[in-house]
């Protein structure tokens, strides 16, 4: 049967050899290089979820009392998006379960990129050939963290219309075209009637297109270039070994696959997320206390929160201090990692190909400085729930603020510091053995002598 | 269990799982109920795969890498025809110039019809819905006597004909007399925090401070809404009211400044 198909194709489009070359494409057996593929799957998880959540979803701004079965919001005013959320949730047959996947799944999405990328920084795969496979990652995880956003902010419930209006601010902070900006997007001044369904087009069509792209293309050049491979016996910087893609690795990403629905459907059926008809329908003049948001916006909470207290006025001009945390301080962050190849690359003047990866400890300086960065941005999250902390410290919101804006910029110099040592310790721990390497020489015994390699 | 007998056990409890599923659906049984079952289902399926992947025999292949970059001649023979072709379409020096001219201007155009997404800001974040003589109503509309409140107490208010407008809402605090003895205790803020925009909905009376529960700035209601903590970069704009002869709170005008969060035209 596969081969009648098989043969049927060839016949039209004379693809046996391709076809033959594809199935045996070698996949390298490391298991940090499955970490991508969790995010290909949760991405179909995503649009699969999403499409039904769309057939039910409304992002109609209007209002009407809500008289669903939820009776503690009888009668409250909601817009008919969050209505329609609550439908999904409480009356669509299985809507609740699909709903919560979704979100999950979309934290499970977020957080594989950054693991992932994490991966190809600290073995520097990254690194000439790949650099624009990673100017491509990098631009997938900004815009996976605008999936996230767009998506959360769409049911018009309390903690979305906060987070939104706090997206608005920081628009509004950015000099010369901030105002514009803000008006554009919404329409006018927030909050505007037009902003949930222009919302709705960003994160059903314009922003899973643009990630379907980047996916297509991100795979292309990786097929194109073939894996990168840890060093290894018949392992060299122009060839790459592993399993073939059919069978073997084939029925590995298969398990992979399933393994992540079952982990994502597990998190959608027992643990809630973004309860909305606790948090209740958006009214601009109420709050949440506390309010967090999803947690890879948790870094930008945390950063608007650390930022000092400072608007610049120049000729008649304002620069709001949010610019400085939520929007130099990220197009900085995000600088650096996208020019990454080409920094290090200027650093170490370093322009061969790297088909072999680094261990991490054998190049320390990246790692160091990774780790620095991850201390950074774990820092800005974790301040991002400072008050809850304050809560249950019984410490003043202030102090542990202050805690965080000098763990923010003594963190990661610390962390560079450390990781660095390690690296060094790691990599003394495992030449000692070395040592005790002997070369055997025959003697005219016929038994063996042996010289200590130094 | 050798790994045959575990891929059939996985693969029944697999089918037993998506049966579950179907059953917990047509039953109604609740999120609980679908999603274990689909997730048991998923996991075996997951196993069974894994299992399998391990009974494969063991296959190494070893690809060469050699598609890029390409032999030395075929790089040199195209970059250079490709220069070649470029430099004739482009040796009309004048040309090329109305040529980038041209497509510049294509290029704004295409993009000019996003000037219809909204309206020119203007200074429609200069002001809010306050005027003179306004009366100070609740969320439900309902107005508010001198008597109202009690000392410490704070709500949140609007004009009378704009209840419920994110722009103009405010918060109304009774103080003690002694604060603010014109208007009889009471004294009123913009609810939008200057930072991002939250409203400022806590109110400590021990302190006398706003505080926002977003990025926790706190504001001195006793000193004009000066910021006392966090990242807000200027003072609450306060509401000028005063008590009228009928005992009805009012406002006596818009807020001096524009509320809420910074912005580049602000000044």
């Amino acid at each position: 049967m596969i081969r009648r198909l098989f043969l049927w194709l060839d016949d039209r489009l004379g693809t046996a050899h391709a076809v033959r070359t594809a199935l045996h494409k070698a996949f390298p057996d490391h298991w940090s290089f499955m970490l991508g593929e969790i995010n290909l799957y949760a991405f179909v998880v995503l649009v699969a979820t999403g499409t039904f959540l769309a057939l039910f979803f409304d992002p109609n701004a209007a209002q009407s009392p809500y008289d669903g079965p939820y009776r503690m919001l009888a009668g409250a005013h909601v817009s008919h998006a969050f209505a329609s959320t609550m439908a999904l949730s409480f009356e669509v047959r299985g809507g609740l379960l699909i709903r919560q996947v979704h979100h999950w799944t979309a934290l499970v999405f977020v957080c594989g990129i950054i693991v992932h990328m994490g991966r190809v920084f600290f073995t520097g795969a990254f690194r000439k050939p790949r650099e624009l496979n990673w100017v491509v990652g990098v631009t997938l995880c900004v815009v996976g963290l605008l999936a996230g956003f767009t998506g959360y902010s769409l049911p018009d419930d309390l903690l979305s219309g906060i987070g939104l209006r706090i997206a608005d601010s920081v628009a509004l902070s950015v000099p010369l075209i901030g105002t514009w900006a803000s008006f554009l997007l919404l329409g006018g001044p927030f909050p505007t009637t037009q902003m949930l369904p222009r919302l709705f087009v960003l994160h059903v069509y314009l922003v899973p297109l643009t990630i379907a792209a980047l996916i297509a293309l991100h795979l292309a050049i990786l097929w194109r270039q073939k894996h990168s491979q840890f060093p290894g016996p018949g392992r060299t910087e122009r060839n790459v070994a592993g399993s073939p893609m059919v069978p073997q690795y084939a029925a590995k990403s298969l398990a992979l696959f399933v393994a992540v629905v079952a982990v994502v459907v597990a998190l959608g059926a027992f643990v809630q997320i973004n309860p909305i008809w606790l948090w209740g329908p958006y009214e601009p003049w109420r709050a949440l206390v506390p309010a967090q948001p999803d947690w890879y916006v948790g870094w930008l909470d945390g950063a608007l929160r650390l930022g000092p207290p400072l608007a610049l006025h120049l000729f008649g001009h304002t620069v709001p201090s949010p610019f400085w945390p939520a929007v130099l301080m990220p197009l900085f962050l995000f600088g650096v990692i996208l020019l990454w190849p080409w920094i290090e690359g200027w650093i170490t003047a370093d322009q061969a190909y790297h088909q072999l990866l680094d261990r991490p400890r054998d190049v320390p300086a990246r790692t160091a400085f990774g780790v620095a960065v991850l201390t950074f941005a774990g820092g800005l999250t974790l301040a991002g729930s400072g008050d809850v902390q304050a809560r249950y410290l019984h410490q003043s919101i202030v102090v542990i603020t202050h805690f965080y804006q000098v763990f923010c910029l003594v963190g990661p110099l610390v962390a560079f510091v450390v990781t660095y040592a390690f690296a060094g310790e790691l990599r003394r721990l495992e030449r000692h053995p070395q040592v005790q390497r002997v070369e055997l020489h025959r003697n005219v015994e016929g038994g063996y002598d042996e010289d200590a390699i130094a | 269990m050798n790994a045959q007998n575990q891929i059939l056990v996985a693969l029944a409890v697999a089918s037993a799982g998506s049966l579950g599923f179907i059953a917990a659906y047509a039953l109604r049984a609740g999120s609980h109920y679908e999603g274990l079952a689909f997730a048991v289902s998923a996991a075996a399926l997951s196993y069974a795969a894994a299992v399998w992947a391990r009974l494969l025999p063991v296959e190494r292949v070893t690809d060469p890498i050699e598609s890029y970059p390409s032999p030395r001649e075929e790089r040199q023979q195209s970059s250079l025809e490709l220069e070649t072709d470029l430099a004739a379409v482009t040796r009309y020096k004048v040309l090329r110039r109305w040529l980038s001219v041209a497509i510049s201007l294509f290029a704004v155009s295409v993009v000019v019809p996003l000037r219809s997404l909204g309206p020119a800001p203007g200074r429609a974040l200069f002001g809010t819905k306050w005027r003179r003589g306004d009366r100070i109503a609740r969320e439900d509309g309902s107005l508010i006597r001198v008597n109202d409140m009690n000392v410490d107490s704070t709500l949140t208010v609007f004009p009378e004909h704009a209840v419920g407008d994110a722009q103009s809402q405010a918060v109304l605090i009774r103080l003690p007399v002694e604060l603010t003895p014109q208007t009889g205790g009471y004294i009123a803020y913009s609810r939008l925090c200057t930072h991002a925009g939250c409203p400022v909905a806590l109110y400590r009376a021990s302190v006398k401070q706003l505080f926002c529960p977003c990025h926790q700035s706190a504001f001195d209601v006793t000193n004009d809404g000066a910021v006392v903590a966090g990242p807000a970069d200027h003072a609450l704009p306060r509401l000028p009211i005063a008590i009228g002869e009928d005992g009805f709170v009012h406002a006596t005008g818009d807020f001096p400044e524009p509320v809420g969060p910074g912005f580049w035209e602000r000044g």
